[in-house]
């Protein structure tokens, strides 16, 4: 080997496997962690609510993307999941006073359970049919928190305490944003990991040709409840995180809109695209708090854009939505991969 | 021939009997028996709707019979779901390439590794210690499969964006990575120009002398056929209608017949220019 072309070499497959591999990438991400862990040093109250109400979003669209985007199965119950890990941590930490870092995995895994139970139909149904069987879920699942009051208080809601651990409360945006951003930077690298291994594999081949993966020894049955309870689980995850957050749950915070808002991330995102979860999360919580601030300045001059608002923050939402189905179906995740090569090009890309 | 002593459970690995198979009254199949010996060639050809295909999928599991049995090695298939026969040695590829379109090149035979593999959700999302050297031995495995059908320049191209003529080797590639002992190949030259035709027709012999490997092919391309395979069997309308070596089945009047209904050879010269070589 006399004459070496120039350019990035790599001389062992282990080398293929680092997820950053440019020295570039790596100081990237390494000051975007620096730029987030120090965050509360120059955010205030407000924009710290919202990036933590992001994180808690992003760990739920990395569930639905595994089970909607990288496995194919369609779910309009990842709301009322989201509820069952919200009610399952509210009653475990201030019901029967289990520690929260304990009742956290715990809601996890209950509410992954309910979504294997209901992730039951998808081994027999697909697209619009399995909508419909998810939709069920969403709906029976709403009229439990609605009944079972002995654990949920019904609709009059149920206090939640903030998490504590060792006398240590996280009861500042603060202290919950370092939990928060935690916890979803270790979603997301385990969940990237899983779509890169064997298990991920599986999913999007039975997202692309169930077929010819049921052929190469794949069991679209189990894939297809793994897949479910992945996603519930995570949904778990971020409901509880919520609960812990907000400090009350009612029902009314996870109906079929919720769920749909989840679906709109992933879609407006990139659908089998783990950073697409985090674009997504990132854009549907800061549309409305930007559509709220922006009329909120406007009302100044036109009053009656306040009276508005609700409207105008539906009507927005669903444009943007087609807009996206329209121009960009691949989501915010193209953008960024077109983005990433016209810099790794430039100058000479045009 | 074969006679039914102790010893043919080894020569004979693949074993067809009485298979029937109808859609909707129409006999797709039709009391179709047939056995393939370990380490051969085997080809089956006919008309377009003369159930090959069907015939692969009640192989593989995915269509199942209304009479008749299959016998794998031995064990009967014809009760299993697809995905509990690929671990017992057997893979496919199929008459319209179906491969994971989302996935890379790379990607696409590592799925093919998946019975070989161990990691489920936890150890995959963890990618330590074991999983990541799992990953690291069957990537290598990969490797010697893209080596063998010389892709290495299309490793990290995603299927979508791949020419029709790679994705067919693609699709042979998934299938080997599986390491089955009996692969079945559904027209693998269909539409292939005449370099591409040549090039699949040896990466099917090294298969099949390299590995071992016993091979169940359904090919048009009559050349290539007799000239590779070690037996071919003739379907029409769902019922076989000869079975032998290839030079008996050129000869055989009854499949004469059926292809031209007439005394001329429907056989074109193979490719080395003799029909015979087998
Ligand atoms: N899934 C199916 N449903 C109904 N009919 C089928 C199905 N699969 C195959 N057939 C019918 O079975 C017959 C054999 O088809 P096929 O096995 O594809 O033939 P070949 O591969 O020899 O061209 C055809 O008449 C076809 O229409
Ligand atoms: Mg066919």
């Amino acid at each position: 080997m006399s004459a070496r072309y120039c350019g990035d070499y790599k001389t062992s497959y282990g080398q293929e496997m680092v997820l950053f591999q440019t020295f570039f990438s790596r100081l990237w991400i390494l000051l975007f962690l620096i730029g987030l862990y120090t965050a509360p040093l120059y955010l205030n109250e407000y924009a710290l609510y919202v990036c933590n109400l992001i994180g808690i979003a992003v760990i739920g669209a990395l569930g639905l993307n595994i089970l909607a985007g990288f496995t194919g199965q369609i779910s309009l119950g990842h709301g009322a999941f989201l509820g069952v890990g919200a009610y399952a941590s509210a009653y475990l930490v201030m019901d029967l006073g289990v520690p929260f870092f304990v009742a956290l995995p715990c809601a996890g895994l209950i509410a992954a359970c309910c979504g294997l139970v209901f992730g039951i139909p998808s081994l027999r149904l697909k697209g619009l049919y399995l909508a419909i069987a998810t939709l069920a879920a969403q709906f029976i699942i709403e009229y439990l928190m609605v009944h079972v009051e002995g654990v949920t208080n019904g609709v009059l809601g149920k206090m939640v305490d903030f998490p504590s651990c060792l006398g240590f409360s996280f009861d500042t945006d603060q202290r919950y944003f370092y939990l928060v951003t935690t916890l979803a930077l270790l979603a997301t690298l385990i969940t990237k990991n899983i779509v890169r291994t064997r298990p991920g594999r599986a999913f999007i081949a039975i997202r692309d040709q169930p077929v010819s993966a049921e052929v190469m020894g794949v069991n679209p049955f189990k894939y297809k409840l793994m897949a479910f309870a992945f996603s519930s689980f995570l949904a778990g995850i971020a409901g509880s995180l919520w609960a812990h957050y907000v400090t009350i749950i009612t029902p009314e915070h996870f109906t079929l809109g919720v769920s749909i808002e989840y679906l709109a991330m992933i879609i407006i995102g990139g659908m089998g695209q783990i950073i697409g979860s985090i674009f997504g999360a990132v854009f549907m919580v800061l549309l409305p708090e930007v559509l709220r601030v922006a009329s909120g300045a406007l009302s100044g001059q036109f009053p009656v854009i306040v009276n508005l608002f609700a409207a105008i923050k539906e009507g927005v939402f669903g444009l943007i939505i087609i807009a996206f189905l329209i121009y960009e179906p691949d989501g915010l995740a193209h953008r960024w991969q077109l983005a990433k090569s016209y810099w790794k090009l430039w100058p000479f890309s045009q | 021939m074969l006679d039914a002593t102790a010893g043919d459970d080894l020569r004979v690995v693949l074993e067809v009997e009485g298979v029937t198979l109808s859609f909707g009254g129409v006999n797709a199949l039709l009391n179709v028996s047939l056995q393939v010996e370990n380490g051969s060639i085997y080809s089956i050809i006919g008309p377009n709707g003369a159930g090959k295909s069907s015939l692969f999928n009640v192989i593989s599991g995915l269509y199942r019979p209304q009479r008749g049995s299959v016998l794998f090695k031995g064990q009967d298939l014809t009760l299993l779901p697809a995905h509990k026969i690929a671990p017992l040695g057997l893979a496919r590829s199929f008459q319209q390439v179906e491969l994971f379109k989302g996935m890379t090149v790379i990607e696409n035979l590592l799925l093919g590794r998946h019975i070989h593999m161990r990691a489920g959700l936890f150890s995959g999302g963890l990618f330590w210690g074991k999983a990541r050297e799992e990953e690291l031995r069957h990537r290598q495995v990969v490797e010697k499969i893209i080596d063998f059908l010389e892709i290495e320049h299309i490793r990290e191209k995603t299927v979508a964006t791949l020419p029709y003529g790679l994705r067919k080797r693609l699709e042979l590639g998934r299938a080997l990575a599986l390491e089955p002992e009996l692969l079945l190949l559904d027209e693998p030259m269909a539409g292939l120009n005449q370099e591409e035709t040549e090039d699949m027709a040896r990466f099917i012999l090294d298969i099949n002398q390299e590995r071992r490997t016993t091979l169940l092919l359904i090919e048009h391309d009559m050349g290539v056929v007799m000239d590779i395979s070690d037996r071919v069997a003739v379907l029409n309308f769902g019922e076989l209608l000869a079975a032998g070596t290839p030079h008996a089945i050129q000869e055989h009047p009854a499949v004469i017949e059926a292809y031209l209904g007439a005394e001329d050879s429907v056989f074109p010269e193979g490719r080395s220019g003799s029909r015979n070589i087998l």
